[in-house]
């Protein structure tokens, strides 16, 4: 089996089937409401420092698309104790690493850095969370950055297209149908005062997960973090992010992109799903193995065996869904013909297979070797430190609790058939769905009915 | 002005030392590996590499080792594809097959409570792979999408065209995948003599990191690789190196232009290498600070990134960069890229320059080995590479050995702006 994808659309089509270790985890909160999170992992010399803002681009006023986006970017700009610019040069002349991304529910900063450094970069990034400054011309050249990483990831991509389209389309109301990037014509008009204003607001230490990884205790991490992010002001700006929700969706919603850029045409098929809630992420644990079993794998999953192997009609098959967000997930399907199979008999074949599916049940041996995987990746992911930081950083910033994230292993191996047909039945309804088309433009005898 | 304080303790830094012991493991059957014992975590990561990739290929079978190692996982022994993936996923081990101009590589973890019979299911694969005509034709779909979706790819188009200028008639001047034309003809005889060439003992390198001891993987070699033959094919001559210097346009219609640049590169074993490898990492290494990533994005504003590489390969050596700019902008952002290049010859590096690059190079070599995947992946390269297995060692000595004079010398050795090739996918203009 061979990989199919670009990156772009393989980080959506990953499956969120993580698993937590037997870590020392350790947490604790400061007095100005700064929560810190400490995994220790003494096999090497490193450590990752990442901070996590609760504010990503569903959090933005209407009509700034890209300004969570926009200040990511900015924020290596400067301080009073940092020059224009040196934030990353100081870092990498530590031999260490920066960088950072933003989501619609979150913004990360992240270090990784000789651990006996962890002084340094933690200085520094509990100085930049108050005391960013910003002069015009950096904020000018930086836009026309942003407007570059748009055309490179977005516009010349047809695949990404229409993943910005199916969104816009699949949420009606909450702000998750907002591209994180930013719409263009946004985008240019993104200014300093609007960068300043959602940076004053959103980043101070009671809006702030801190997470540090690697060779390091906890005290130590608590001496540093009291010293540093300790002194810093609170905002008063911060409160619940109760966003508009989605009404009913009572009609299907279909999209067809055509673009002369797209070689191999697909059918995409996105549901709105249930996010994992605090105290409850039974529904959100049935949909991943759900996931799972509809098309996490090659050779052996429900799409790929009727799709691939029982009948020639598609050359790649996945399904993926992604729980970990504050409000409504999405369940997405995708199928890619072979050639000579047009995209509605491709729709109408994987519609076949769900409705088999929701007939038949999963197969129990399926489900087992699931559960078996879980428990594996428990063992594996203590191998990889920066992936469990990643975690506990992303599933704290959606207002998940540890005891939430300490449990999600013990949510996933208790899935049941029951769980999985209960959901599926609920979730796998045209209804509830965005179907988009990926597809270039008809020649005359290429034309379907 | 509290700016003073950071620069202070760039002063204090000391380099931290890799601190990973690696044994030279030779199996009974005179097997030879690394490793890296580690018992904290209850698994295997194990890497191996077989010299000799698509370059093997005669010209009429591009292709087929790609193929051939794509269609590694779809059975062998008594199991066909569905049944390999599930032993693979009841074990809860990864398995996973790949293969480059250079390489078949393989790439495996298991539990310890599961190794033997992991190491039963990879032998399989290795040793009898079914390549059922069923599953080859099913990965050759596969293969001829992803060429018909390259044909569509910026990126691809333009690494493609520059390996066509650079390589005449070598395996390299064609990409891995193979072509529409060669790989629709390919057989499942091609396959298996595919194999047969690729999979050999006299060119493996293993490399593996965890819970296992120095006596284990010596027996576990010889299961898992004892039966394959004991030689594969002759392995080719070096690529000539034909890449004239200009700007190529291909027309592509998108907003945005995929730039492709570079010139011949300096050899691993080049007593040059390392002040070229210093020298590449101040004009476009991976870092923000690097100079092209200062003055093409941080001061003009006229790409997302940029980074130019060091590319070593077995039969040809290059110096090559990419980045996208917008068609609007993409002539200045190749002018820029050209004074740079001129600028390093020229002006050369400061002594500032030059020591924050140390810095970074060694500060950031021990941070690499954070992981049994990660550090079985980056031995298995070293063997490839013919290092010694001190190198781990010795490797920051040799970067902080390179002098001012070294830095001149080999600038003006290596980076000649007069050869440079620009590959332009787009519809750029004023070019």
């Amino acid at each position: 089996m061979l990989g199919r994808f670009g990156a772009g659309l393989a980080v959506a089509l990953a499956l969120a089937l993580p698993a937590v270790a037997d870590e020392p985890v350790t947490s604790f909160t400061l007095d100005n409401g700064l929560n810190v999170v400490v995994i220790e992992d003494h096999r090497a010399p490193v450590v990752v420092q990442m901070i996590w803002y609760r504010v990503g681009a569903a959090d933005e006023p209407p009509g700034h698309s890209g300004i969570a986006h926009f200040l990511e970017h900015l924020m290596f700009k400067g301080t009073e104790k940092v020059a224009p610019n040196a934030f990353s040069g100081i870092v990498e002349a530590q031999g260490g690493d920066d960088n950072a991304f933003t989501s619609w529910d979150y913004t990360a900063y992240f270090q990784r850095i000789a651990a006996d450094r962890l002084d340094l970069v933690m200085e520094m990034e509990a100085d930049r969370m108050r005391n960013l400054r910003l002069t015009e011309e950096d904020v000018l050249t930086e836009r026309q950055v942003i407007l570059e990483e748009r055309a490179q990831r977005t516009d010349s991509d047809p695949g990404s297209l229409l993943m910005e389209q199916m969104r816009a389309a699949q949420f009606l109301n909450t702000p998750y149908g907002i591209p994180v990037i930013g719409w263009r014509h946004e985008i240019v008009d993104l200014s300093r005062e609007d960068a300043l204003s959602y940076y004053k607001r959103f980043y101070a230490p009671n809006n702030a997960t801190l997470v540090i990884a690697g060779d390091v205790t906890p005290d130590e991490v608590k001496t540093l973090a009291e010293k540093y992010y300790g002194p810093l002001k609170p905002s008063e700006g911060i409160v619940p992010r109760v966003r508009p929700q989605e009404p009913p969706q009572l009609a299907e919603r279909r999209l067809v992109l055509e673009d002369e850029r797209v070689s191999e045409p697909y059918v995409y098929r996105s549901y709105l799903a249930p996010e994992r809630d605090p105290g409850n992420q039974r529904e959100a644990a049935a949909l991943t193995v759900l996931a799972e079993l509809l098309g996490g794998n090659g050779q052996t999953s429900v799409l790929a065996r009727a799709l691939q192997f029982d009948t020639q009609t598609a050359v790649f098959s996945s399904a993926y869904y992604d729980g970990t967000s504050i409000d409504d997930a999405t369940f997405g399907l995708v199928v890619m013909p072979v050639q000579g199979v047009s995209l509605a008999e491709a729709e109408a074949a994987m519609d076949k297979v769900l409705a088999d599916f929701l007939k038949t049940g999963p197969d129990p041996a399926a489900l087992e070797r699931i559960r078996t995987q879980v428990r594996a990746g428990e063992i594996y992911d203590r191998d990889d430190v920066e992936s469990l930081a990643n975690r506990y950083g992303q599933e704290l910033s959606v207002g998940l609790t540890m005891t939430d994230i300490d449990t999600w292993d013990e949510a996933l191996s208790a899935v049941t058939a029951e769980d999985v047909m209960a959901v599926a039945h609920k979730v796998l309804d045209r209804k509830n769905a965005v179907t988009g088309w990926l597809t270039r433009p008809a020649t005359e005898e290429e034309a379907q009915p | 002005m509290i700016r003073a304080v950071f620069a202070a303790a760039l002063l204090l830094a000391a380099p931290v030392r890799a601190e990973i012991a690696i044994q030279e493991v030779t199996s009974p059957g005179g097997i030879k590996a690394w490793l890296v014992e580690d018992h904290n975590i209850p698994f295997t990561a194990l890497e191996i590499q077989f010299r000799g990739g698509s370059s093997l290929e005669a010209p009429e079978k591009r292709g087929v080792v790609n193929l051939m190692a794509a269609t590694l996982e779809e059975g062998a022994g008594e199991m066909d594809s569905k049944a390999f993936a599930e032993a693979r996923d009841a074990l809860a081990a990864g398995i996973s097959f790949s293969s480059g101009a250079d390489s078949v590589g393989v790439s495996a973890k298991f539990l310890t409570e599961n190794r033997d019979q992991v190491v039963e299911l990879m032998r399989a694969a290795l040793v009898t792979p079914r390549f059922d005509q069923e599953a080859v034709d099913r990965v050759r779909g596969q293969v001829l999408s992803n060429l018909r979706a390259n044909e569509k790819d910026p990126g691809t188009i333009a690494s493609e065209k520059f390996d066509a200028l650079a390589f005449g008639d070598h395996p390299y001047a064609t990409t891995a995948d193979g072509t529409t034309e060669t790989v629709t003809k390919l057989t499942r005889d091609d396959v298996v003599a595919a194999h047969k060439a690729a999979l050999a003992r006299d060119r493996v390198f293993v490399a593996a990191s965890g819970d296992i001891t120095a006596e284990e993987l010596g027996k576990l070699l010889d299961r898992l690789l004892g039966e394959l033959p004991a030689t594969g094919a002759p392995q080719p001559g070096d690529a000539p190196w034909l890449l004239p210097p200009g700007v190529t346009v291909v027309d592509f219609p998108t907003p945005q232009s995929t730039v492709f640049f570079g010139e011949q590169g300096i050899p691993r074993d080049d007593p040059d290498f390392f002040p070229a490898f210093l020298l590449n990492e101040v004009i476009g290494g991976g870092r923000f600070t690097a100079r092209l990533m200062t003055e093409v994005r941080e001061k003009r504003g006229l790409t997302y990134g940029i980074g130019t590489y060091i590319v070593n390969m077995d039969h040809a050596d290059m110096l090559l960069g990419h980045f996208s700019a917008s068609n609007d902008k993409v002539a200045e952002a190749i002018k820029v890229v050209k004074e740079e290049w001129g600028r390093l010859v020229t002006e050369g590096v400061t002594p500032e320059e030059l020591e924050a690059t140390k810095t970074y190079l060694t500060g950031s070599y021990p941070l690499r080995f954070d992981g049994n995947g990660p550090i079985a992946s980056i031995l298995v390269g070293m063997q490839m590479d013919g290092m010694p297995i001190d190198y781990v060692t010795t490797r920051n000595a040799r970067i902080e050995a390179v002098t001012m004079e070294d830095i001149q010398r080999v600038a003006a050795r290596l980076f000649k702006p007069e050869a440079l090739q620009f590959v332009v996918v787009g519809q750029p203009e004023g070019m």
